[in-house]
Order: structure tokens, then C-alpha cells, then sequence
């Protein structure tokens, strides 16, 4: 099934979810809504036709100065039929929450947990959601545009 | 288990909780090797990104350089000359060898079967004496620029690596003479840690630790990428998903990288080596200092860098480790806006815990060695 067709089914079932999509270099991407997220991928998952077994990604981006800010994109493809789809959900600032999907795909745990880590994204419904890769108290979330590169400015100079 | 222990390949922090000497569960902490390529990849240019990409999984950086390249050429719509595509398939099953050849080492010597280490570091020596012939470095090779690759490949090299994988079978088949039948190295790893296969896609794994699980899932064939579609080759399955499994896919797949080189160099064509296209690929070096244009050509394309057009795309390569992809968003600028690496270590690191319920402490150790994890991957 191509992916566009997937695309259409999603349109069918849930039709105020879909805020748009389009293919691009021989992928296909939806704009969804978050509201519904678990609902979309429980049905990509268990459709025998759709078949999205296996959840590649989470990530987010940060599109500052735009709004809404961030987006939380997921990759998924089928083992069995070999199709991708990108998911992607935009977020406000003020309001950066969205369903989590890791009882959906065991997997999604670690990638949520490193999202909300580097962008401050919160997944309702991650039974883990703490920081992986920084120290566990840190404050800040590094990949966000607002972030330094260099890093926060030290309270203590040593010189 | 701190992060300071000779078996956990790297800086890995496991939390056990234990009933005598049987993990109940295990945590662990990654973070350690955490440098921050992404938001430094937000600030270089895409050419100069190509060094960092060698430091995730640094055992293998000829399929890192590579997985890279092809999702910047994507989004770009740049085709590379096929002699381009034959040398990166090239350096980047050498480096799949050499990657899998330190997996054994350090599994084995973890397990006990010290003998293995030394010889497979023994191949591993004259596989890094090859890239430093053919690109100057021995592990961070950096080897490909967006459009082709950094230097041509001489006659030499061809005929050094020819020899070279004329010894390899014989090698492999002595590593399997050393363990594959010895009655602790089977009591150590035969069903331990097994993940069943529809678990091994639920956990997201890819690489040798999918494969082990029985499910038939490699890039190279699935959806090919660079000289894949042009060389033959067989993808090794496992059929229980423990540990022994894993090994005798690895295993395998080193005697496939061996056949694929001895392919790419019996085929490789002749002629560019890369593309011709001046807005993104750097002129002759020889013509830099003879005249004034293609100096500032030159400058203008290491200074400022080449634009890429507006567009994201997420492309993935097989690297020895699993599936590692790039998912490269570009606003139309000379940086990316943003550059997530989907690595497959820290996939696959996820799935320990589970691996290693009810078993042993030692077990601990086996699980490591078999999802193949390198930290620098990981955490990137």
C-alpha cells in the first residue's frame, strides 16, 4: 500500500485529525492533531492493511521564531508490507504536551524520555519520563533554539 | 555496575537490583559520552558535519560517513558517480568487518575466551594499515564529502585488500574453530537472554540483534542504498533470539562483507570518483594554487559552505550495530535546522532490562557483548 493510501485512511476514519500532508524525495508526511494521537497509532498498528509494527523514531524540532514551535515527528514502518509514514504533531509553546505512545510500541519509551530531555516535550502517559542523556538535575533543555551552544552561563568561575 | 567497568564497553551505568546472585531488574544510566552532536550540527555546515559522524559509533566510521552522506544527497537530489559508489560500499564493509571483528573480540574476552581477542585484533591491524593507505587515518576516516568521496583509491590498495579477504574465510573459520563448539562458551550463551520476534520488533531492535530474533530485516536489501543493488550478498537469520544466535549471525555477516568487497573491487568502475557539480564539491586541489578563481572557489565552498534546499527527509543505512538514521531538516541554509541521528545502540541498549531479567550477573555481561553497543553511539 503506498503510503498516500494510508494517508487516506487515516483522513477516513478520524477526519478532523488530519491537518494536512505531502510527499517529498519519495516520502510521505501527515500533520496530525495531538488529541487523537493514541487513537491513529493504535489503528497504523493493529490494521492488518497498515500493519506499522515498528516505531523507527521520535524526535522533535524547535522552529522558533515560527508557531507553533515545536513538532513532534514520529517514523514508523511496516515489516510486513515494507511502507513508511511520517507522523509529525505541532505544539505551542506554552503547551507542549501530547499522548504518549509508548504502550502502543514498547520502544517509544527511550525516545520520548529523550525528547522531553532535549526539547522539554512531556509525554502524558510515559511511565519513565525523566532525563537520559543529561544529569539528572539539570535545568534546561539543550536542544531548543533559546539554548547557548556553549552552554548555560556558570555560577561559579573558577578564575 | 558503574560506569567505570572493563564489560560494559564503555561508559554504561547499570542499577542492578539483585536476589542473591539473579538480577530481579536493571536500570541503566547512559549520558556519559553525551557531546552534543546534534546542536553542534546545528551550527556546521553540512561538508563539516561529515567528522562528527565518524565519532558515533567510532569502530565503524565508514558506514556512519556513509548513512550520512546519502541523506544529505537525497535531500539534495545529488547523484553521486558509480566508482564513488563502489569505494564508500567498499570502506564501508571494511569497516563493518573491522567493527564486527572488535565485537567478537571484546564478547569473547568478556565471556572468558581471551585467545579470540588477540586474533581478531590481529585482522583488525591490517584492515586499519588499509584505510591509512587509502585515506590517511586508521579510525576516523571521514571519507566521503557530499557528491563522492575524499581521495581516489590506488592500484596498491585494491590489490592489498584483495589478499587481504583472500585470508579472511580461513581467519573466520579459525575464530569458530576456537569457540563455536566449546561446551562453556555454549553453556554461557545458548538461552541466554532471549527476545522473542515479535518482542525484537516491539523493542524497536535492529541490526544483528533483529536478525538473531528470526525477523529478515537488513537496509542493504530492504530498501538499498550506494553499490548494494549491484553486488550480491545473503543476509544470515537467527531462529531463537539469544545470545548464541547473535553471534552466529555476526559471524556470518562478516563472511558476506568479505564476499561484497571481493564484489567491489572486481567491479569497480572506472572515472570520477566525484560529481561534478562546482556549487557543491570541491575543485581539483592541484588547481587551487595555480589559479586565483579556483582558490576562491575553493574558500568560498570550506568557508561559507553550500546551500541545501528547503525540504526534511530521513534516510536510514545498515550499519554493523542496527539501522542508523538521519532524519535532516533544512530551512534552505548552509546548516541544517536540525539534525536528529536515530543511532541504533541506544535502541537496542533499551532492551537489556528485559534481556536480563532472571538471569545472572555473568549473563549481564553476555547480553552487553551480544546487542553490540558502542557509548559514543548511544549518547552521541
Amino acid at each position: 500500500m503506498h503510503p498516500e493510501n494510508i494517508v487516506e485512511q487515516i483522513r477516513e476514519r478520524f477526519p478532523d485529525e488530519v491537518q494536512s500532508s505531502g510527499s517529498a524525495f519519495g516520502q510521505t508526511w501527515t500533520v496530525l492533531k495531538r488529541d487523537h494521537l493514541d487513537d491513529i497509532c493504535r489503528f497504523l498498528k493493529d490494521d492488518p492493511d497498515v500493519r506499522m509494527d515498528y516505531l523507527i523514531d521520535v524526535t522533535a524540532v524547535d522552529w522558533l521564531p515560527r508557531t507553533p514551535r515545536f513538532e513532534v515527528v514520529y517514523h514508523v514502518h511496516s515489516m510486513k508490507h515494507g511502507h513508511r509514514l511520517r507522523l509529525k504533531v505541532p505544539l505551542e509553546e506554552d503547551d507542549p504536551v501530547v499522548p504518549s505512545v509508548s504502550a502502543i510500541w514498547r520502544t517509544a519509551c527511550w525516545h520520548e524520555r529523550e525528547t522531553y530531555d532535549m526539547f522539554g516535550i512531556i509525554f502524558q502517559g510515559n511511565s519513565d519520563l525523566r532525563r537520559i542523556l543529561m544529569p539528572d538535575d539539570w535545568e534546561g533543555h539543550p536542544l531548543r533554539k533559546d539554548y547557548p551552544l556553549e552552554g548555560p552561563e556558570w555560577k561559579f568561575k573558577p578564575w | 555496575m558503574g560506569p567505570q567497568h572493563p564489560s560494559t564497553h564503555g561508559v554504561l551505568r547499570l542499577i542492578l537490583e539483585l536476589d542473591g546472585e539473579v538480577v530481579v531488574s536493571c536500570t541503566p544510566h547512559i549520558g556519559y559520552l553525551h557531546r552534543g552532536s546534534e546542536k553542534l550540527a546545528e551550527n556546521k555546515t553540512f561538508q563539516q558535519i561529515v567528522p562528527l559522524t565518524d565519532r558515533f559509533d567510532y569502530l565503524s566510521c565508514g558506514n556512519n560517513n556513509l548513512a550520512y552522506a546519502i541523506a544529505v544527497e537525497k535531500l539534495m537530489g545529488i547523484e553521486v558517480p558509480e566508482r564513488a559508489d563502489y569505494l564508500r560500499t567498499l570502506v564501508a564493509e571494511l569497516s563493518r568487518i573491522s567493527a564486527h571483528l572488535l565485537w567478537l573480540a571484546t564478547h569473547a574476552a568478556d565471556i572468558g575466551a581471551v585467545t579470540v581477542l588477540l586474533y581478531c585484533l590481529r585482522e583488525r591491524e591490517e584492515i586499519l594499515n588499509l584505510f591509512e593507505l587509502l585515506t590517511g587515518a586508521r579510525l576516523t576516516v571521514s571519507y566521503v564529502n557530499i557528491g563522492g568521496v575524499r581521495r581516489d583509491a590506488s592500484p596498491e590498495f585494491f590489490k592489498r585488500t584483495m589478499d587481504f579477504m583472500d585470508q579472511m574465510p580461513g581467519r573466520i573459520e579459525e575464530y569458530n574453530t576456537l569457540i563455536m563448539q566449546n561446551r562453556i562458551w555454549l553453556g554461557r550463551t545458548k538461552d541466554i537472554g532471549v527476545i522473542p520476534y515479535e518482542e525484537a520488533i516491539d523493542w524497536g531492535l535492529t541490526g544483528g540483534s533483529l536478525r538473531g530474533s528470526g525477523v529478515d530485516y537488513d537496509i542493504r536489501k530492504a530498501i538499498p542504498y550506494s553499490a548494494y543493488d549491484r553486488v550480491k550478498f545473503e543476509v544470515p537469520l537467527g531462529v531463537k533470539g539469544d545470545v548464541y544466535d547473535r553471534y552466529i549471525v555476526r559471524m556470518e555477516e562478516m563472511s558476506q562483507s568479505v564476499r561484497i568487497v571481493k564484489q567491489c573491487i572486481q567491479q569497480m568502475p572506472d572515472g570520477p570518483y566525484k560529481a561534478d557539480i562546482p556549487t557543491v564539491v570541491l575543485p581539483p586541489k592541484d588547481r587551487v594554487s595555480a589559479d586565483i578563481e579556483t582558490l576562491i572557489h575553493h574558500f568560498v565552498l570550506v568557508s561559507k559552505g553550500f546551500e541545501v534546499r528547503k525540504g526534511e527527509v530521513y534516510v536510514a543505512a545498515e550499519v554493523p550495530k542496527g539501522e542508523l538514521g538521519f532524519y535532516i531538516v533544512s530551512d534552505g541554509g548552509t546548516k541544517p535546522l536540525r539534525m536528529k541521528v536515530r543511532s541504533p545502540s541506544f535502541v537496542n541498549l533499551q532492551c537489556l532490562p528485559r534481556m536480563v531479567e532472571g538471569h545472572m550477573i555473568a549473563d549481564i555481561v553476555s547480553c552487553i557483548g551480544s546487542i553490540d553497543i558502542v557509548l559514543g553511539e548511544v549518547d552521541r
